[in-house]
């Protein structure tokens, strides 16, 4: 410790924590602005046509814009299409995440427990794009035979998998081991143990896990552009291309007459991520 | 009949699910990527060409692992002071505090925005800011990407350092201040040399995430093929160059793609390894 | 009837027969060291030493529950009712022997109803609804529940204070109708009051099952077993009617135990 004069000491450590405290507002600034830039662009497009048409072709914007009315049409079809793909994703993702955390839970400091846990974690890290190439060459290449939902949905689904994983190996964790012992001691076969008492006690915590994944997925945009590539139709045939919210945001971004819808699709999108994050946020506050 | 077993079975099949999900991704890399390391060999790697115009085709990827370095490293130095302060604001100075609270919630929030919305607020926002601040190139390049990069990261950092710093134990913050310590001086030379191995883990692992930012860079970053020549200068990344050159992309060209991919994964594999081992560590 | 150490017990019709029972944890090193013991019928049996002794090891060896854990190694035979449970499917024999855990474990998720006949319920054991409420109400009743709990059977038990959780589970463990009923430090848990009310209780079981109860409070086996075990390091020291090993205890190491030289 050094022992300077008094009135230094102090006086670093004033301009320390101003310092601290406006970099603090700093780092917060960004979300405030994005979120006025989307609210004040964006909202007088949202009503319930922008939710249940599709989109309207590049010319009939181009009308719109230059008699200065607001762009006709919606975002039906990318709604559709991230629901689609949300859905298959969830049933591919949802079952193995969790029987897989609870083969972690129950073989602690096993070497295949570890080995699998280790590969979860560098699964989580890989960037989106590369989980895009992935879903490319073994879905739309030799599957599909062209853009699928299926592809966009095993490349969503690659990424909520070691979320999952985690998530349900934390929360059985979490589960007193007195608990199974007791289930145990009354003579239930393991399944049912599992089945019956373990994922029902640990259900809110697993639930918060399956809903944060979900929240992470639905804004990604470029695995889905090597994948499901988009659609101007809504569509619901897992072996043909699919748009997608994030999708359509990046058509209307490269297409000038169009540009003016980013805003309230990306309110949308928006809303729809924090929903689920306050949803889980709420089922985590309940349990306590 | 012994459904223990069966049980037991089923679950030991499911884990090996993700390993085959993960040994299959590096096979299928390393298989699309061979047509073009056959063609280029390891100089690949360090090659500065991007050609592809039919008959001469030549694909190398050093602009773009220029880029995605330059883009990262900028990226984290911008956002270290900011998600430190943030950590320490959280966790030391007005911890379990209302204000701590909306702040941590708001951190929260950053990590939460699709990358394709940073990408677009980068552009119609920042980036008229930035040319009316004098910066070349319609206001592309790595500046501007690194920026909204920092921004992206900054929630993984703050987080991360936020519960190491918080799990300093309490008896020895107050022995310094029973010495008459600042609190400035609690945090030079005791939190932070307690804390520091998760602290520096915090910015590997968000130093890897920067590395696979595709759409905010792709908005941003001007896509010209070249190895970046200055913190303005325009440029690419490996993720935005596979996202822009996906389009119709066939033989060579897509190997080549494949091949930076798995440069990509192999980088970001390497880095968050790291950045986990040392947690593990600590721990 | 057999010789244990320089007793020798004599006890009729056994519910329980231990014999040469050893368990491990690592190799060589014993939690349960040549154990060998016959349980008397509808009474109350006391295992009680110091820490670490192996009690806990040895009432978990009898319905089994060591083998949860791959790394505990379980040597010896126990034969309950004439049947050796090494033979028994666990699903089976842990129906015939209940355990009641130390801190109470009622099922969060469900209500004190389903808590009662979970063993039921979490087998798949299909019965008609007026079985299982006699089922509900006689367990509750056994355990002096039943007019607390009987207008909220279907709450979860959450609002329940320690003591009626304890009962509870207790009442879940007897629906099963068990031939022996295990108890790990049931009260260990518990108040005061709590605790007099579970042992009041354990005094009224024993006239219709056998009780074995790990206990950590030699006062707790006085008052109210009939036959206690001295265990230490893995070994039984002693065993006997409780009054007699209490009065004129035949070990040296039970004596310095009882007279609390250490424990």
């Amino acid at each position: 410790m050094q022992t300077g004069k008094l009135k230094i000491r102090t006086l670093k450590n004033n301009i320390f924590k101003s310092t601290v405290i406006v970099f603090s507002v700093v780092t917060i600034l960004p979300i405030l602005l994005i979120i006025y830039e989307l609210v004040s662009k964006g909202i007088k497009q949202i009503s319930f046509d922008f939710i249940l048409k599709t989109p309207p072709d590049t010319f009939e914007a181009m009308t719109a814009l230059s008699n200065g009315e607001l762009i006709p049409g919606g975002i039906a079809n990318g709604i559709a299409g991230t629901l689609f793909m949300v859905i298959m994703a969830s049933v591919i993702a949802i079952p193995v995440g969790v029987i897989t955390g609870i083969f972690l839970y129950e073989n602690q400091g096993k070497p295949l427990a570890n080995l699998t846990r280790n590969v979860s974690d560098i699964l989580q890290g890989v960037p989106s794009i590369v989980l895009g190439l992935i879903a490319y060459i073994w879905i739309v290449k030799p599957v599909t035979h062209g853009f699928s939902a299926l592809a966009g949905s095993v490349s969503l689904s690659i990424m909520m998998l070691p979320m999952i994983v985690r998530s349900t190996e934390e929360t059985l964790k979490m589960i007193p081991q007195t608990i199974k012992e007791a289930a145990l001691a009354l003579g239930v076969p393991y399944y049912k143990v599992i089945l019956r008492v373990l994922v029902p006690t640990g259900f809110s915590g697993l639930l918060t896990g399956i809903l944060l994944s979900i929240s992470r997925i639905l804004g990604e945009t470029a695995p889905l552009m090597l994948t499901a590539l988009g659609s101007s139709a809504i569509n619901f045939n897992i072996a043909k291309p699919t748009s997608a919210v994030p999708l359509l945001i990046w058509e209307f971004y490269n297409d000038p007459n169009m540009v003016d819808l980013i805003w309230s699709s990306s309110l949308l999108l928006m809303a729809m991520v924090l929903s689920l994050n306050i949803i889980s946020k709420r089922i985590v506050a309940r349990t306590k | 009949m012994n459904t223990d077993k069966i049980t037991k079975a089923v679950l030991q099949f499911s884990s090996l699910i993700i390993l085959l999900v993960a040994g299959g991704m590096i096979f299928s890399l390393v298989e699309g990527a061979v047509p073009a390391f056959k063609e280029f060999g390891f100089k690949f790697i360090f090659s500065n060409n991007w050609n592809p115009t039919e008959g001469k085709e030549n694909f190398g990827a050093l602009p773009f692992i220029a880029g995605t370095l330059i883009t990262s490293v900028t990226a984290l130095l911008i956002s270290l002071p900011l998600s430190f302060s943030a950590s320490l604001f959280l966790s030391e100075y007005y911890r379990r505090t209302r204000m701590a609270k909306v702040l941590g919630m708001m951190v929260d929030l950053l990590a939460g925005i699709p990358s394709i919305v940073y990408g677009l607020w980068g552009f119609y926002v920042l980036r008229p800011v930035l040319i009316d601040l004098g910066l070349p190139n319609q206001g592309f390049g790595i500046f501007t990407a690194s920026i909204i990069l920092a921004i992206m990261i900054i929630p993984y950092a703050t987080s991360l350092s936020n519960e190491i710093i918080s799990m300093v134990p309490n008896e020895l913050k107050e022995g310094a201040y029973s010495l008459g310590a600042t609190k400035l001086e609690v945090i030079t030379h005791v939190i932070v040399p307690s804390a520091r191995s998760g602290i520096v883990a915090g910015y590997i692992l968000s130093f890897g995430r920067a590395h696979g930012e595709t759409m905010a860079v792709t908005m941003l970053i001007g896509n010209a093929n070249i190895i970046p020549n200055g913190l303005f200068s325009t440029g690419n990344t490996m993720a935005s160059v596979i996202a822009n050159q996906f389009g119709e992309a066939e033989g060579l060209k897509l190997s080549s793609l494949i091949a930076i991919g798995l440069l990509l994964f192999l980088i970001t594999g390497i880095i968050n390894t790291i950045g986990k081992f040392i947690i593990k560590k600590m721990a | 009837m057999f010789k244990m150490n320089n007793n020798s017990l004599i006890i009729k019709d056994p519910v329980l027969s231990i014999r040469n029972l050893f368990v491990s944890y690592d190799k060589g090193k014993y939690a349960v060291n040549n154990v060998s013991a016959d349980i008397k019928r509808k009474s109350v049996t006391a295992i009680m030493g110091p820490s670490g002794c192996g009690k806990s090891t040895l009432l978990r060896a009898i319905n089994r529950m060591h083998e949860l854990y791959e790394n505990i190694e379980t040597k010896g035979e126990i034969v309950l009712n004439g049947r050796a449970i090494a033979q028994m499917p666990t699903i089976e024999l842990r129906r015939m022997a209940g355990m009641v855990f130390q801190r109470p474990n009622p099922f969060p998720t469900m209500s004190i109803y389903d808590n009662v006949i979970a063993g039921y319920k979490l087998n798949g054991i299909k019965m008609k609804r007026a079985q299982r409420d006699e089922i509900v109400e006689r367990s509750l009743t056994d355990v002096a529940l039943w007019n607390e709990v009987k207008d909220s059977l279907y709450k979860k038990g959450s609002f329940l204070s320690g003591g009626q959780q304890q009962r509870l589970c207790i009442a879940r463990a007897l629906a099963f109708d068990p031939e022996v009923i295990l108890l790990d430090e049931p009260t260990s848990a518990l108040d005061p009051v709590a605790t007099s009310k579970i042992e009041e209780l354990l005094v009224k079981l024993k006239e219709n099952y056998s009780i074995v109860m790990v206990t950590h409070n030699m006062s707790q086996a006085a008052r109210i077993s009939d036959y206690s075990m001295f265990m230490y390091l893995g070994e039984l020291v002693e065993y006997g009617k409780t009054k007699d090993m209490f009065t004129k205890p035949k070990d040296r190491r039970t004596e310095e135990y009882l007279t609390g030289k250490f424990g």
